[in-house]
């Protein structure tokens, strides 16, 4: 199994009382509650947590992108990208990812991503998103179009970096006269790409498609969901005609580890569930606006949503060890947290997310500290 | 006469359609084009102008229980539509009504050709922008923001809170939202190039606003009224985004008395 650090880099000084005032840490949240005093620190700590995690042994360090939220500091993953390049040797870097249909012209997501894997002489993954729905709120991008631009988003990136230079690309939503990228990617024929998903049935046939194998990661959701959702992509692969390899599976899942259960639970408890319930949440009209995901899922959703009636409950730390969304406890509990998702999936990529939330920074690095040596040896092979 | 449903074909696309004629066939045609939200079900207002005119009601391509071509694209894609439509009705100058969403159909499709029009009604359009004059963003707004921001008189908000839809009732709810997307998201309910052609409706018009209209403000209204060339502009007080729903009366007398000699 590979490990992956991943970071969403939150606003932890957010003043609370003042986010449950708004409908959402997203698009809404008056940005006077940001203090760039603080915010400084944050970046400085978490490059600094992602760089220690190289030191513990982690295969992969990772970050993302979000707009217009407290739930994330990175609009421009890129520029962390970058940073951590300067800081660190071995360690591959994985932005998890861009959201293609964001941007009016992909050719400079090529390019920055083909920069980055030079500059880190060939460390780079590169993740594809769409952003999640309310960032068609603050971008004012369509949702009706967000699939169709990704498709062709990701068939000119891929293009721009594997045809021969000068080409012209001909689209519906991009039509370039000259692709011609300067620099081209440091690894051949491209840096591997990754598709971070809630798991839609679109997207995980769309990653498994033979032309791609693109590894598919689960990303927050209770583990049976994340097990189905795995299995899709095997079935997928099968009907493809083809056997998945486990590295094309992926689980990205918050995790904390103490010396006993009651003891990780205690630590992780303000951290967790600030995550879900005061970055994460959000209103329906936000998170999935009109047309992001197709009518059937949508009204899919709806249905799941009518059953558990209306108005989204709050998580709590044991709500979410129940379901399985985060991996708390000693390390056994979470080395059989782990393995249990790995036996049902024969996943291999492990994504892991161990500052959440409010977590400070002393119990994260413990978190990754214990992660790292009394977890992660024991699931390597 | 009872309203008559039936399925209007023009070129492939198949939508539903309303139509009512108390007048015996004697009144000239108004066809009317709905809002974001849909069909709105045969109204009052609808009532009102058949007493005297023979009303047709189209549900639009991708809204409810009609076609949703993949090359409907956007409002101006809609507005060409609509006049393959009028060539093919075969009613005479047809008098063109728009609300909202349906108002900004009807002033583009005005825009590139009169030729089957007799006159022009918009009630609460979209379709330009007026700098500095902040429209509300129905699309972050939820079921309740959404009713009580759309009347001035809270008890017909109250009323549509109350309606519990049915399962096909929830799903032509979520097709007209994509749709109303679709069309409308970006740039947010107007096309900048819009506002520079108004001055081609070569028909008599009409611009009719709800001085309360927390979607689009009435504001909107004066800007209308100074750019299309035979205009009257009337604004109704104590009124929401649904002049013709909320002041049904009021709404249907100022259509009649307008198309009156028409």
């Amino acid at each position: 199994m590979e490990f992956v650090c991943f970071h969403l880099m939150p606003y932890r000084p957010l003043d609370m009382a003042a986010r449950r005032k708004e409908r959402s840490a997203w698009v809404v949240l008056p940005n006077s509650l940001y203090d760039p005093v603080k915010g400084a620190q944050e970046y400085k700590s978490y490059i600094d947590q992602l760089v220690y995690a190289e030191q513990l042994g982690f295969d992969v360090i990772a970050v993302n992108e979000h707009h217009q939220t407290a739930y994330g500091m990175m609009p421009a993953p890129n520029l962390i990208a970058s940073a951590l390049i300067q800081r660190t040797q071995r360690v591959k870097i994985a932005v998890l990812g861009r959201a293609l249909p964001l941007v009016n012209n992909p050719i400079t997501i090529a390019e920055e991503f083909a920069m980055l894997d030079n500059l880190s002489e060939g460390r780079l993954i590169c993740g594809f998103v769409r952003g999640i729905g309310t960032e068609y709120h603050a971008t004012g991008l369509n949702p009706a179009f967000s699939h169709e631009r990704y498709q062709e988003a990701h068939d000119l990136i891929v293009a721009a970096w594997t045809k021969p230079g000068p080409f012209e690309f001909e689209g519906q939503h991009y039509n370039y006269r000259y692709v011609n990228l300067w620099p081209r990617p440091y690894q051949a024929p491209h840096p591997p790409i990754w598709i971070p998903s809630q798991g839609s049935s679109e997207t995980i046939a769309w990653a498994a498609d033979p032309v791609r194998k693109y590894p598919f990661l689960v990303t927050f959701s209770a583990s049976e969901l994340v097990i189905r959702y795995l299995n899709m992509y095997r079935d997928q692969a099968r009907q493809f005609g083809y056997e998945a390899n486990g590295a094309q599976l992926g689980w990205a899942v918050p995790i904390y580890v103490a010396d006993t259960d009651e003891r990780a639970k205690r630590e992780a408890q303000a951290g967790i569930e600030s995550l879900f319930n005061d970055y994460l949440s959000n209103p329906w009209e936000m998170l999935l606006p009109p047309g992001y995901m197709s009518l059937p899922s949508m009204l899919r959703t709806m249905k799941m949503r009518k059953s558990l009636g209306s108005g989204m409950a709050r998580q709590t730390v044991d709500s979410l060890i129940e379901s399985g969304t985060a991996i708390i406890g000693s390390p056994k509990t979470v080395r059989d947290g782990i393995a249990r998702v790995r036996d049902a999936t024969g996943l291999k990529r492990l994504v892991t997310m161990l500052q959440f939330g409010v977590l400070p920074d002393d119990l994260a690095r413990r978190n990754m500290e214990i992660f790292a040596s009394e977890v992660m040896p024991h699931l390597r092979n | 006469m009872p309203v008559q449903e039936s399925v209007h074909r023009t070129r492939d696309i198949k939508v539903r359609s309303f139509r009512q004629n108390s007048n015996q066939g004697n009144g000239s045609t108004v066809l009317f084009l709905h809002g974001a939200g849909g069909f709105p079900g045969w109204l009052p207002f609808f009532d009102q102008l058949a007493a005297k005119h023979d009303v047709l009601v189209l549900e639009h391509p991708g809204f409810g229980e009609s076609d949703n071509p993949d090359w409907i694209r956007n409002v101006a894609d809609v507005a060409m539509y609509y006049l393959d439509v009028l060539a093919g009705l075969n009613a005479g100058k047809v008098h063109l009504v728009g609300h909202s969403l349906g108002g900004w159909i009807a002033a583009e499709a005005a825009t590139r050709n009169c030729q089957h029009l007799a006159s022009l009604t918009l009630i609460a359009p979209a379709g330009i922008r007026v700098k500095g004059v902040p429209a509300g963003d129905n699309f972050i707004w939820s079921p309740e923001e959404t009713a009580r921001n759309l009347y001035h008189d809270q008890a017909f908000a109250d009323r549509m809170l109350a309606q519990q839809p049915t399962e096909k009732e929830t799903e032509i709810l979520m097709r007209n939202r994509f749709m109303a997307a679709k069309l409308g998201w970006e740039p947010r309910w107007f096309n900048p190039a819009l506002e520079r052609w108004l001055h081609r409706i070569a028909v008599p018009s009409l611009v009719i606003w709800g001085e309360d209209d927390k979607l689009l403000p009435s504001r909107y209204a004066a800007v209308w009224g100074e750019r299309v060339p035979n205009v009257t502009v009337k604004v109704i007080p104590q009124c929401g985004h649904l002049p013709h729903v909320e002041r049904a009366g009021i709404t249907a007398d100022a259509v009649l008395a307008f198309l009156g000699g028409r």
